[in-house]
C-alpha cells in the first residue's frame, strides 16, 4: 500500500516537474523558491525586514529549546526503554518562571516594534501626493498638483492566463501604465476605493493600506533606489482580485521630471485626438485592444458574456447609439457591476470600444462613432 | 430509565441521549470535513500551476468562501460539540446533559442549515463568494442573491451553538457528581466550560452583524454603507469582535483533549492542573481585547495599533504556559506512542509552530507585509489543522473504543497519522514561504515565482485528503470488526469515563458515582 | 443537590444565559454602531468629521497657516462630474474660509447625490469644523444641470503645530434610489 502511494507520488512529482518548467518563460528572470520577505528599497521596508528577522530568530530559539526538550524526552523517557514514570505534577516556582521569562522576552520584542510603528506613522511633510483609487479591477492614479491621471490595468494577456501562450516573466505583475515616482522624495499616497474594499500593497516599499469606499487612508514611501517594484491588491474585492497588480517605477528626479512633462503633453495630444476624425478600421482596431483590457473580463474574450451579458447579439450593442453610449459612459443605473467608463476611458477609447462592439462578433451594425461625438454626449449636460 | 434505544430512524430523529447526539454530531462533522475538504482540493487543483485551468475566478471565490464556512461552522465546531456531548456527562458522573430535548434540537437544525448553505452553489449568481469573513460592501451591495440564504444559515448555526453552549454550562455547573468540585474536573470539562461562555458571549454578536447586513441589503439601512452615513470598517470591528473569540472557541477544547491524552500515554498526571485552568481562562479573557489585530492595515490611529499589538503579544504568555505544562507532563514519564499520543504530540509541536507565526503576525509593523498573504493562511492552518483537527482525531482514536467497545487497528492508525502529518506539512509549510515572498490570499492564479511551492502544497493537500479516507476506513473497520476493548482500554487512565464498560451503556451514571 | 432543586437551578441558569445571549445581540446591533460613531467623532478616528459646527469664539491665529487640500472621488457608477474649484487653500487656524465644489449631471435623468467627507491625517479630523457643507444634505440635480456646492469651514485654533496639511476628500455616491427610503443618518 505504501508502495502504491510512493509510486503515485513519484508520478505526480515527475509530471509536476515537467510542467513547472514548461510553464515558465525564462527561468532565470523569475526569482524561484523565494522563502523570505524582501528587504525592500525604503528605510521603512528595511526596518520592517529587520524586525521580522529578529522576531523570527527569537521564535527559532524558543522552538529549539522547547522542541529540544520534547525530542529528548520522547527518546529517553519511553516505556520501551524501561523508563519508570515519575509522579511530580505541579510546581508554582516553575509556573512563575515560565510566565515571567516569556513576558520579559515579549517586552524586548515590543520595544523596537513600537519604534518602527511610530516611525511609519510619522507625518512630516511629504514632497508630493498621489491619489490612488481602487476599482474593480484596476487602480487609478492621480498626481495631485500636476493634473495627470490615468488608470492602470493588468496587461498580461488572456492567452497567457488561459494557457494559449507561454507566460512572460512578469506574468500577472505587469500593467499598461505603471505608477511613476521620483526616488529620494517622500511620496504620500492617499488611498481610497470607488466600489468595494481593496488594498494597495507593494512589498519592496512595505506599503500596504486598505482602500475603503467613502474613506481616505494615507501612507508614504521614500524610495532610495531606482527600479521597478511590483505588488498586488491585498483585499478580496470580487472575481478579479488576483488580476489587478501594481507596478511602481522609481526614477531619478531628472527622468521623473521628463516623464511627467511627457504625460502632460500626452493629455494635450489626447485632447487633439478627440477632435480628429478616425477611419472605421482605426476605430475597430483600437477598440479591439481596449475591449480586451477593459471589457473582456466580464463580457468574454469572444463577446460571449460571462459575469456580464454577451456583446454578441446584445440588444444594446445592436440598438440605438445613444443607449449604447449611455451605458458605457454612465454605467448601469440598476446593476452596480457595470461601471461608468466615462470616467475611466478617454473619448477616443470609448469611441473605439463602442464602434468595435457594434461591429464585432457578428453584430455588423455598420455604424461607428467619433471621439468628438462621445465628448459632445458627455457634455450635453454642461 | 433503564430501557435501551428505540429502533430505526426514529431513534436518531427523536433521541435525547447524549451519546446518540454526540455520535450524530461527530458523523455530521466528519461529512462536513470531507465536503470542506473537497472544496479545498478544488482550490489546490486550480493552484497546482500558474494559469487558469480548472475553474473560473468567480467560482474559485465561492470555493474559498465555502471551504472556510464549512470547515469552521460545519466541521470543527460540531466535532468539538460531539466530543463534549459524549464525554462531558461521563467525565462528571452525570446521567446526561442538563437539557436533553434542546440538545436534540441543537443538532438537528445543523443538517438543515448546511443543506441550505450547500444549495447556494446551485443558485443563480452562485454561492457566497466574499470570503468566510464576508466584509461589507462586497457582501452587501455587491453580493450575489444567495447572500440572504447565507445569512439565514449563519443564524441557524449560531442558534445551534448557543443552545449547545447553554446546555454545556448548565450541565457542568449543575450536574456534577457529589465530590466532583470544579478543581477536580478533567481539563477537557474546564476547557469546554470556558468555551461555552465564549460562545454565549460572541455568537449573538455574529447574529447581530449578519442581521445588520440583512438590513443593509434588504431594508435600506446603512450600517456599513458610506453613502448612507455608515462605515465598512464598522463591519470589521463587529465581525472580529466575534471572530477572534471564535478562533479560541475552536482551540480551547483541543487543549482539553490533548490534556486528557498526554497524561495517559506518559503514565504521569497532567503537570500544573491549576495553572492550566488559569491559563485557559486568561486566554479566553484576552481573546476579547485583541480583535483589531485582524485590521492592522485598515487605517487605525497609532494608539489603537499599539494597544492591539501589545494585547495580542500577551496571549503568547498563557499559551506558552500550557505548552510548557504539556512538555513537563511528558518529561520523566514512561511514554508509549499509540495513535492518540502521536496525534497529541504532533499537536503540541505543530500548534506551537502556528503560535510562532501568530506572534510574528502580532507585530503590527511587520504585519503590514504579512496581512492578507499566504503567511496568514499558513498560520491559521497550522493552528487549525494540526491544532484543532489533530486534537479531534486524537480524541476519536482515544475514546472510540469506549464508544463502540472495539479497538481500532494500531498499524492503520499510525499509517493515517504519518500520511496526515506528511500531507499537512507539505501543504502548509511552503505557504509561509510564498506568503513572505509576496503572494496574496484568495487569488485563483499567481505570478511565476510562487509556482514551485504552490505545486508542492497542492500535492500535500491531496495526500492529506487521502489520509482522511484512511481515517474513515479505520473508524468503520473498528466499529464493525475491531477486537473487543477492555473497560479501561488504556493503561490506568484517569477519569470516570474509564470506570464504565466498553461500549458505554446507553445510560451511564443513572446513580451518581462517589468522587473522592 | 436533589433532582428538583437541580431542575430549578438549571431553569434559572438557562434563563440567565439566554438573557446574556439577548443582551449581546442587543449590544451588537444597537450599542456597538453608535458607540463606534461616537468614538470616531471624539477621536477623529477614520477621518470622520463632525456635523454642523457652531463657531463659538473666533480667535484667528495669524502666526501660522495650514494648507487644506481638496479632493473629489466619484463612487463607481456615479457619472456626475465633480471637482473642487480650488485644489488647495492656505488658512489661518480660526479663520473661516469658503470654497465651492462644482457638480454636473451629464445624464438625461434626474439624480440625487450624496457626498461623504473624509479627512487625513486622522488626528486633524477633530480640528476641522464645517459650518456649512453640501455634505450635510443629499444633493438633487436634474438631468443636464450643474450646481455650485458651498463648503464653509474653520480649522480649529488649537490644532497641533505639527499638522501643516489637512487633506479633505469627498466621495460622491449616487443615492437616487434611496431617496424614497429612510433619510441619511
Amino acid at each position: 500500500m505504501l508502495n502504491t502511494v510512493g509510486r503515485l507520488l513519484g508520478c505526480l512529482l515527475a509530471t509536476a516537474g515537467a510542467s513547472a518548467f514548461s510553464a515558465q518563460a525564462t527561468a532565470d528572470e523569475v526569482q524561484r523558491w523565494g522563502v523570505n520577505m524582501p528587504q525592500g528599497v525604503t528605510p521603512v521596508s528595511r526596518e520592517i525586514y529587520g524586525l521580522h528577522m529578529d522576531i523570527f530568530w527569537w521564535c527559532v530559539a524558543i522552538g529549539v529549546v522547547v522542541f529540544g526538550v520534547m525530542f529528548y524526552t520522547m527518546i529517553v523517557h519511553r516505556k520501551a526503554n524501561g523508563a519508570k514514570a515519575a509522579n511530580f505534577h505541579e510546581s508554582t516556582a516553575l509556573e512563575i518562571l515560565w510566565t515571567l521569562v516569556p513576558f520579559a522576552i515579549l517586552i524586548v520584542m515590543a520595544i523596537p516594534a513600537t519604534k518602527t510603528l511610530l516611525n511609519i506613522y510619522d507625518t512630516k511633510e511629504a514632497d508630493m501626493d498621489i491619489l490612488i483609487t481602487g476599482y474593480q479591477w484596476k487602480w487609478k492614479y492621480e498626481y495631485m498638483g500636476d493634473d495627470v491621471s490615468f488608470f492602470s490595468n493588468l496587461s498580461t494577456s488572456r492567452d497567457e492566463i488561459e494557457g494559449r501562450a507561454p507566460k512572460g516573466p512578469n506574468y500577472l505583475l505587469e500593467v499598461d501604465e505603471p505608477l511613476v515616482i521620483p526616488v529620494k522624495k517622500k511620496v504620500r499616497f492617499l488611498i481610497t476605493a470607488a466600489d468595494v474594499i481593496h488594498a494597495w500593497w507593494v512589498p519592496d516599499l512595505a506599503v500596504k493600506k486598505d482602500a475603503i469606499p467613502g474613506f481616505m487612508n494615507e501612507s508614504w514611501a521614500y524610495v532610495e533606489e531606482p527600479g521597478v517594484y511590483r505588488g498586488q491588491c491585498a483585499e478580496l474585492c470580487g472575481k478579479d482580485h488576483g488580476f489587478m497588480p501594481i507596478v511602481v517605477e522609481a526614477l531619478p528626479q531628472a527622468d521623473y521630471d521628463a516623464w511627467i512633462a511627457n504625460k502632460k503633453q500626452e493629455a494635450e495630444k489626447l485632447k487633439a485626438l478627440t477632435e480628429k476624425t478616425f477611419e472605421f478600421d482605426e476605430l475597430y482596431a483600437l477598440g479591439e485592444t481596449r475591449y480586451a483590457t477593459s471589457c473582456a473580463a466580464c463580457h468574454g474574450s469572444a463577446g460571449e458574456g460571462g459575469v456580464g451579458p454577451a456583446i454578441k447579439g446584445s440588444a444594446i450593442a445592436t440598438g440605438a447609439m445613444a443607449g449604447h453610449l449611455d451605458i458605457v459612459v454612465n454605467g448601469s443605473s440598476t446593476n452596480p457591476m457595470m461601471a461608468a467608463f466615462g470616467a475611466q476611458l478617454s473619448e477616443v477609447d470609448i469611441a473605439a470600444v463602442v464602434t468595435f462592439q457594434r461591429n464585432a462578433y457578428g453584430n455588423n451594425m455598420g455604424d461607428s462613432v467619433q471621439p468628438i461625438d462621445v465628448l459632445k454626449f458627455k457634455q450635453q449636460a454642461q | 430509565m433503564a430501557h435501551g434505544p428505540a429502533k430505526g430512524i426514529s431513534r436518531w430523529l427523536f433521541t435525547t441521549n447524549h451519546k446518540d447526539i454526540g455520535t450524530m454530531y461527530l458523523w455530521f462533522s466528519f461529512a462536513m470535513f470531507l465536503l470542506g475538504g473537497v472544496f479545498a482540493l478544488v482550490i489546490r487543483a486550480e493552484l497546482f500551476e500558474p494559469g487558469m485551468q480548472i475553474v473560473e475566478p468567480e467560482f474559485f471565490n465561492q470555493m474559498t468562501t465555502m471551504h472556510g464556512l464549512v470547515m469552521v461552522f460545519g466541521a470543527v465546531m460540531p466535532a468539538f460539540v460531539g466530543l463534549a456531548n459524549w464525554m462531558v456527562p461521563m467525565m462528571i458522573g452525570a446521567p446526561d446533559m442538563a437539557l436533553p430535548r434542546m440538545n436534540n434540537w441543537s443538532f438537528w437544525i445543523l443538517p438543515f442549515a448546511f443543506a441550505m448553505l450547500a444549495s447556494t452553489l446551485l443558485m443563480e449568481g452562485g454561492a457566497p463568494n466574499f470570503g468566510w469573513t464576508f466584509y461589507a460592501p462586497l457582501s452587501t451591495t455587491y453580493a450575489p442573491p444567495s447572500v440572504t440564504f447565507f445569512i439565514f444559515a449563519v443564524h441557524i448555526m449560531g442558534a445551534s451553538s448557543i443552545m449547545g453552549a447553554i446546555n454545556i454550562v448548565a450541565t457542568i455547573l449543575n450536574m456534577r457528581a457529589p465530590g466532583m468540585t470544579l478543581m477536580k474536573m478533567p481539563l477537557f470539562v474546564w476547557t469546554w466550560l470556558i468555551t461555552a461562555y465564549l460562545l454565549i458571549a460572541v455568537m449573538p454578536v455574529l447574529a447581530g452583524v449578519v442581521t445588520m447586513m440583512l438590513m443593509d441589503i434588504h431594508f435600506g439601512t446603512s450600517f456599513f454603507d458610506a453613502a448612507g452615513g455608515g462605515d465598512p470598517v464598522l463591519f470589521q470591528h463587529v465581525f472580529w469582535f466575534f471572530g477572534h473569540p471564535e478562533v479560541y472557541i475552536m482551540i480551547l477544547p483541543a487543549f482539553g483533549v490533548v490534556s486528557a491524552i498526554i497524561p495517559t500515554f506518559a503514565r504521569k498526571p497532567l503537570f500544573g492542573y491549576a495553572s492550566m485552568v488559569y491559563a485557559t481562562a486568561s486566554i479566553a479573557f484576552l481573546s476579547f481585547i485583541v480583535w483589531a489585530h485582524h485590521m492592522f492595515t485598515v487605517g487605525m490611529p497609532v494608539a489603537g495599533e499599539l494597544f492591539f499589538m501589545y494585547a495580542t503579544m500577551l496571549i503568547a504568555v498563557p499559551t506558552g504556559v500550557k505548552v510548557f505544562n504539556w512538555v513537563t507532563t511528558m518529561f520523566k514519564g514512561s511514554m508509549t506512542f499509540e495513535t492518540p499520543m502521536l496525534f497529541s504530540v504532533a499537536f503540541v509541536i505543530l500548534f506551537t509552530i502556528g503560535g510562532f507565526s501568530g506572534l510574528m503576525l502580532a507585530i503590527a509593523p511587520a504585519d503590514f507585509q504579512y496581512h492578507d498573504t499566504y503567511f496568514v493562511v499558513a498560520h491559521f492552518h497550522y493552528v487549525l489543522v494540526p491544532g484543532a483537527i489533530f486534537s479531534i482525531t486524537a480524541g476519536v482514536y482515544y475514546w472510540l473504543p469506549k464508544w463502540c467497545g472495539r479497538m481500532y487497528n494500531e498499524t492503520m492508525g499510525k499509517t493515517h497519522f504519518w500520511m496526515a502529518f506528511l500531507g499537512l506539512n507539505l501543504t502548509f509549510f511552503p505557504m509561509h514561504f510564498v506568503g513572505l515572498a509576496g503572494m496574496p490570499r484568495r487569488i485563483p492564479d499567481y505570478a511565476l515565482q510562487f509556482a514551485d511551492f504552490n505545486m508542492i502544497a497542492s500535492i500535500g493537500a491531496f495526500l492529506f485528503g487521502a489520509a482522511q479516507i484512511m481515517f474513515l476506513f479505520n473508524v468503520i473497520a473498528t466499529i464493525r470488526a475491531g477486537k473487543p476493548a477492555t473497560d479501561e482500554v488504556w493503561e490506568e487512565p484517569d477519569g470516570l469515563e474509564w470506570t464504565v464498560p466498553s461500549p458505554a451503556p446507553y445510560h451511564t451514571f443513572a446513580v451518581p458515582p462517589e468522587v473522592k | 443537590m436533589n433532582q428538583s432543586s437541580r431542575h430549578r437551578s438549571t431553569h434559572r441558569l438557562t434563563l440567565k444565559l439566554t438573557g446574556v445571549v439577548v443582551g449581546m445581540f442587543v449590544f451588537a446591533v444597537w450599542i456597538m454602531p453608535p458607540l463606534y460613531d461616537v468614538f470616531c467623532e471624539v477621536t477623529g478616528l477614520n477621518g470622520k468629521t463632525g456635523d454642523q459646527y457652531q463657531a463659538v469664539e473666533v480667535r484667528v491665529d495669524r502666526s501660522r497657516t495650514v494648507t487644506v487640500q481638496f479632493l473629489a472621488v466619484n463612487n463607481e457608477g456615479m457619472p456626475w462630474s465633480f471637482e473642487p474649484e480650488l485644489s488647495s487653500v492656505e488658512v489661518h487656524p480660526g479663520e473661516e474660509m469658503e470654497i465651492r465644489y462644482l457638480a454636473s449631471n451629464p445624464t438625461t435623468a434626474d439624480m440625487v447625490g450624496q457626498a461623504i467627507p473624509s479627512v487625513v491625517p486622522f488626528k486633524a479630523a477633530e480640528y476641522f469644523h464645517k459650518t456649512e457643507c453640501f455634505c450635510f444634505n443629499q444633493q438633487p440635480l436634474p438631468g443636464g444641470k450643474s450646481a455650485e456646492l458651498p463648503l464653509r469651514f474653520i480649522v480649529d485654533q488649537d490644532i497641533p503645530a505639527q499638522v501643516k496639511t489637512i487633506t479633505l476628500s469627498y466621495t460622491l455616491f449616487d443615492v437616487t434610489d434611496r431617496v424614497s427610503l429612510a433619510s441619511v443618518n
